[in-house]
């Protein structure tokens, strides 16, 4: 619970505010770490030079999820549709009808919650070929509930034909948005944007639209991950190198259609303790999907244990200390995984 | 611009678009727009019949729009609905299925012996409109205030390939409380979507009662005018009067979307449905569907 709005913080004589509020948009990359700038913006222009199909729609947050790159490289396929979500999702709907690729985007809460009618029966129920591209989802923004995108995948998961693709690093989103288009219907793509950290390229990683990818092996743990908290389990096998535990992660990047063979079989492998960590809701996204999965079909690790935000609204302020708070820091899980082990 | 032959008991006339690449709709025939209209308020009924319930006052009270679209105004292929060169036809109104079903069997999209299906086990024509169901149903409707959006992204997308074509997108009034609409509605103008043509059924009345007691829509020409459409308000019962306004939405020289509202009287053309007051879903009992089709029957031969 968060303390009454009537009482003043204490704060020690002297200290300062502590960390400030992330802007709207925090960076996710640690000091000194590898970015790219806009991957998603920047692979989507490049992509629509040889692809004339190719339109993106945005609800007043074109700079805000990288649109603006596209914007600009081809301003007559751009579409402002202003401030209204619903718009921007029926709109798509009618541009996929006449033949277009279109890339709708605002901010994950928004398409989540707001126009979640407009994406499921103008969209998904014909199958339409329409890609959603949403900035700030789970917890990377501190701005607050209004923003925080903490039950996106589950509202979604439950869309029928709609993909859901939950992407890692820079490195992985320039290799989405061609499997996106690539691929014959509705896609809901969780975006990072402005100064991506640079991660999976140093693992020689692909991404494959539908595959659960061995990012690196280990045989007393393995974590399940998805999203920005794949890069933090790789954070977290490293520190835990100095234990002597030794840790595999198996990046997940599209959360539905599950893979669920490589899943089955990387769990059922070598009794190690499963751990999965999703930037998201503990209810809902790919945590209760991988325990559903690994029920139904009777593999039983030594335990299993979800790394996620809580069931709550969550807090605001900046987005270091929140991660730490909601148990999604790398120490944060280096210190449960230890207490786990 | 056409002349008004195609009216009551005059022979339809082949049709001169002045626009390139288009063909003419429904020419050659010799049946009248009145003649259509009672057909599609009788396949209605028929299918009212199958199934014992339906919206049929909705179907009987647009069924004139129906005729004045389908034989009149649109462009199209029987054959071939997806030809990429016709007018789209959006029934927003997913409820109306019904009375879109009729006017596709009589366009011939339709084959007139599937009328029997309607609203059963594996028919083509479920109760509430759904693209992936039905030849000729170019959007799935169920959700209210859906169309005006789903029509603002095909009109743009029709001025992308630069075709000739246009979107009507058929709404009600009740959509009119659903704030996508209004989002759509300030866009269609923002991008001047002037090959886009709304057509309003304001029938008054909504699920839970009359439309103005619901939520007051009114002065609804303003509003539209305000958010930047060409708007005209006809009696939509009145088969002139529609071809009227029809033509001038096409014809319009505004690089503005296009407003057709169209007051209309719920059950049309059976007086002893008419008469009914609760008339969202209304309730029609068996022997009077019989009835119903008799009254029609009489109506056009007098």
């Amino acid at each position: 619970m968060r303390r009454s709005k009537y009482e003043r913080p204490v704060r020690p004589e002297g200290a300062g505010a502590g960390l400030k509020t992330s802007a709207m948009i925090a960076s996710l990359a640690a000091p000194g770490q590898r970015t790219r700038s806009a991957p998603f913006g920047h692979a989507l222009a490049e992509l629509a030079r040889t692809r004339p199909d190719i339109v993106g729609l945005s609800a007043d947050l074109s700079k805000y999820t990288d649109l603006h790159i596209f914007a600009q490289a081809h301003p007559d396929r751009f579409y402002q549709m202003g401030m209204a979500e619903q718009l921007l999702m029926s709109a798509a709907a009618g541009l996929a009808r006449e033949g277009f690729v279109p890339f709708a985007t605002t901010y994950a809460v928004f398409a989540a919650r707001r126009a979640y009618d407009f994406i499921c029966l103008a969209i998904a129920e014909e199958n339409l070929n329409v890609k959603i591209a949403c900035a700030l989802p789970g917890l990377t923004t501190g701005y607050g509930p209004s923003h925080q995108a903490t039950e996106d995948v589950a509202i979604f998961r439950g869309m029928p034909n709609l993909t859901i693709i939950d992407a890692c690093d820079a490195h992985e989103i320039e290799q989405v948005v061609p499997a996106m288009v690539a691929h014959q219907g509705p896609v809901y793509l969780r975006l990072l944007r402005g100064n991506v950290p640079l991660v999976l390229d140093e693992y020689g990683y692909t991404f494959e639209m539908g595959k659960a990818k061995t990012i690196r092996d280990g045989r007393d743990v393995l974590i399940v991950s998805s999203g920005l908290m794949t890069m933090r389990a790789l954070e977290v096998a490293q520190a835990l190198e100095g234990d002597r535990v030794d840790v595999a992660v198996l990046h997940v990047p599209t959360l539905k259609p599950l893979d669920e063979a490589t899943i089955l079989r990387e769990a059922g492998r070598g009794g190690r303790l499963v751990v999965v960590a999703e930037n998201h809701s503990v209810i809902g996204g790919l945590g209760e999907a991988v325990a559903g999965l690994l029920l139904r079909s009777g593999t039983v690790p030594p335990a299993f244990r979800q790394i996620g935000l809580p069931d709550a609204f969550l807090d605001a302020g900046a987005l270091p200390t929140l991660h730490d708070r909601y148990g999604i820091s790398t120490e944060a899980m280096v210190r449960r995984i230890r207490e786990w082990l | 611009m056409q002349s008004h032959q195609d009216m009551l008991g005059q022979q339809d006339m082949p049709v001169q678009k002045d626009m390139p690449g288009q063909q003419a709709p429904r020419a050659g025939t010799n049946v009248s727009l009145a003649d259509r209209a009672y057909r599609i308020r009788r396949h209605a009924l028929l299918m009212g019949e199958v199934q014992g319930q339906g919206y049929i006052a909705q179907a009987l009270g647009i069924s004139d729009v129906l005729a004045v679209s389908y034989f009149h105004a649109l462009t199209y292929r029987p054959e071939d609905p997806e030809w990429e060169g016709r007018d789209r036809f959006l029934l927003s109104i997913g409820h109306y299925a019904i009375a879109l079903y009729a006017a596709l069997i009589e366009a011939g999209i339709i084959p007139e012996d599937e009328l029997t299906s309607y609203g059963g086990d594996d028919s083509r024509l479920p109760m509430s409109a759904m693209a992936t169901y039905t030849p000729g149903m170019e959007i799935t409707g169920g959700s209210l205030g859906h169309g005006l959006g789903i029509a603002v992204g095909m009109a743009l997308g029709l001025k992308r390939k630069s075709s000739k074509s246009f979107i009507y997108n058929l709404f009600s009034d009740g959509e009119l409380d659903e704030g996508s609409t209004w989002e759509a509605a300030m866009s269609a103008s923002a991008f001047g979507l002037d090959n886009l043509i709304g057509l309003v059924d304001v029938n008054g009345m909504q699920a839970d009662g009359p439309s103005r007691g619901v939520l007051n829509f009114e002065p609804l020409a303003p509003k539209f005018e305000a958010f930047g459409w060409f708007v005209q308000r006809v009696d939509g019962n009145d088969l002139e009067a529609l071809v009227t306004a029809f033509d001038a939405a096409r014809n319009h020289p505004g690089r503005c979307p296009r407003l057709v509202i169209c007051d209309t009287q719920m059950a049309k053309g059976v007086p002893f449905l008419e008469a009914r007051e609760r008339n969202h879903f209304l309730r029609v009992e068996p022997a009077e569907w019989r009835e119903a089709l008799k009254v029609l029957d009489e109506g056009r031969m007098q």
